[in-house]
């Protein structure tokens, strides 16, 4: 690897992307990002302009690629969690959770029922913050900058109650292989109903800022539209999906971790623009709210982990008096459990869309291959049919409306 | 200790779905030497598809209005090395009228494995077949734009596949320095 690279070969290979008119001068090739705000990370776009309107723009990913899926192959199945959080930064527990399903599903691990019921608290309360951050950032780019920094204050106290559970705002690994870490802790409930308390008040703010706001309403609606089909043609998933009236929720489709026991609707949309999207993720907020309410309701006491000693750790109280827990111990954090040969795929709904993550056992203790199907990598390849005919300050809106993460993109 | 029995298993909608067996027969009948096998596991069902055949087959799943498998979940290329077939590619497809799900696979040598493109049939399954291309160098025939999508367009070999390293670089000290000098690219040219 030694050689210096040649940076300049990429350029001709973009040739065949653009229209003939590009290489005589009629239309003009833009380069927008990677290092652009509104391009919420590292995305690098390249666009063929005529005058505002833009002709073809073609992502380019992959800045943020961390090697994540060859990182786990070189890990045990425990350790290789933590590299999980690392994907998509905002929905950290949500990932952790596909990668124990996954793992859950290929080892045939029975979860506790409190465990089940602090996952689906986790992961909506996740998918909570994650709507915050988007709704922040895409206000953001529509220039109303006062609901970002107005969102991120309230995501401050989720960040506090996932620092209670694990440990840590973002990265809390909180969710292990058969349950989770620990039980959480006495005023976990209580902070959980503050912010529930706290929320609808100031969702309803920002509904009064921006739903009825004809500035926010010029920008967005008829904006970006994508038809259902199309949408499914080009593999979206989540809310953006939704957005385009197709009824696709893996929650319901699919239910995991008791998905089926809790009481919901699924928002849908039929105006397919950034509008539809926009109204689709205020809806999800409130129904999140909904299940997280049914679910302390549920939270009864209980093991919080599987007692299966060979896939959880044997609790330390065990560790004085029992010869088989500290041998357990040593080869839990040693060598890890091994997995049965074969292949599962697990899906689950991420604020974004579909995540799934596709296991492959190979009978030692070490993944043979963690592939995820992270969706909004998918939801990106959308954005150049999407854009096709709009403006660049409307390619702008409609990056916020599919609600990508850069580390999701790029693993 | 109570332990939580599972009511819905994960994927249960797939075996209570008699849409899957619809599915393999329908296969079945109109590529008759198309499955090589069909494996169940965990409740997954797996369609193994001669790597010949895939295009057809995905040209029936994805346009015969019965089937209706019109969203292509993913694309998951696996490295199987040392063994052969080493390279297996899982296609996901979901049907979303009847809630059935199904894995077509097909198995790839490891000396320039090589399938037929699927974009045809789907548009998203231009970055996937893009993403396994980069991390596994599957050779996509058919592909509209097979490039690099993850790693530079410069890059030297497949990240993904078991034989590449997974990083380090020896650290040369001054008793060393000789010994690992020669081991590097630019003493061999």
């Amino acid at each position: 690897m030694s050689q210096v690279r040649k940076l300049e070969t990429t350029l001709d290979e973009l040739k065949t992307l653009f229209s003939d008119k590009a290489q005589t001068g009629e239309t003009m090739v833009l380069n927008l990002g990677p290092q652009h705000p509104s391009t919420h990370g590292v995305l690098r776009l390249i666009l063929e302009l005529d005058g505002e309107e833009v002709v073809r723009c073609v992502p380019d990913v992959g800045f943020l690629h961390t090697g994540i899926e060859k990182n786990m192959e070189a890990k045990t199945y425990l350790k290789a969690l933590v590299m999980t959080d690392r994907m998509d930064y905002l929905n950290n527990l949500g990932n952790n959770l596909t990668y124990c399903l996954a793992i859950e599903k290929l080892c045939n691990i029975e979860v506790p029922k409190r465990a089940q019921v602090i996952r689906v608290i986790c992961a909506e309360l996740q998918r909570i913050a994650s709507h915050l951050v988007w709704l922040g950032t895409s206000a953001m780019d529509l220039n109303a900058s006062s609901v970002l920094i107005y969102c991120f204050r309230d995501r401050e106290n989720l960040l506090d109650i996932f620092e209670m559970i694990g440990g840590q705002r973002m990265m809390t690994s909180y969710i292990r292989p058969g349950g989770v870490w620990r039980d959480v802790p006495d005023e976990f409930v209580p902070a959980v109903n503050r912010f529930l308390d706290y929320l609808p008040e100031k969702l309803a703010d920002y509904e009064r800022m921006l739903t009825r706001n004809p500035l926010f309403m010029r920008r967005t609606i008829d904006i970006g539209i994508i038809d259902p089909s199309d949408a499914l043609e080009r593999g979206m998933t989540g809310s953006s999906l939704r957005g385009s009236g197709i009824n696709y929720d893996v929650r319901r489709a699919m239910p995991y971790s008791g998905y089926d026991e809790y009481d919901f609707d699924v928002p849908l949309e039929d105006g397919c623009d950034v509008y539809a999207r926009y109204r689709v993720r205020m809806r999800e907020f409130h129904e999140s709210m909904r299940i997280i309410k049914q679910a302390l309701d549920k939270l009864e006491p209980g093991p919080v982990i599987t007692d299966d000693r060979k896939y959880s750790p044997p609790p330390r109280s065990e560790l004085g008096n029992s010869m088989e827990a500290v041998i357990h111990h040593f080869k839990y954090w040693t060598e890890g459990f091994s997995a049965p040969k074969g292949e599962v795929y697990v899906a689950t709904e991420s604020p974004r869309g579909e995540l799934g993550c596709c296991l492959v056992g190979d009978g030692s203790p070490k993944p043979g291959r963690v592939h995820f199907r992270t969706p909004s990598f998918h939801n990106l390849q959308s954005l150049s049919f999407m854009s096709e005919g709009y403006l660049v300050a409307d390619l702008v809106a409609m990056i916020g409306s599919i609600d990508i993460v850069l580390g999701d993109v790029d693993r | 200790m109570t332990r939580y029995v599972r009511k819905v298993s994960l994927t249960g909608h797939n075996i209570l779905n008699n849409h899957i067996e619809t599915t393999i027969d329908q296969v079945r009948a109109s590529h008759p030497e198309a499955i090589e096998s069909v494996v169940h596991f965990r409740e997954e069902p797996t369609l193994i598809v001669a790597a010949t055949y895939l295009l057809d087959v995905c040209n029936l799943l994805r346009f015969d209005s019965s089937l209706d498998y019109s969203l292509l979940v993913d694309i998951a290329a696996v490295d199987h090395y040392p063994n052969e077939p080493r390279f297996s590619l899982s296609y996901i497809l979901h049907a979303l009228e009847k809630n059935a799900r199904i894995r077509l696979q097909v198995k790839l040598p490891g000396k320039s494995p090589e399938v037929s493109s699927v974009t045809e049939c789907w548009k998203s399954a231009e970055w996937p077949e893009r993403e396994a291309f980069d991390m596994m160098g599957i050779n996509f025939v058919g592909h509209p734009d097979l490039r690099r999508i993850l790693m530079p367009a410069d890059w030297d070999g497949h990240p993904l596949r078991k034989d590449y390293p997974l990083g380090y670089e020896e650290v040369q000290f001054s008793f060393n320095w000789e010994e690992i000098d020669s081991k590097k690219d630019y003493a061999k040219e």
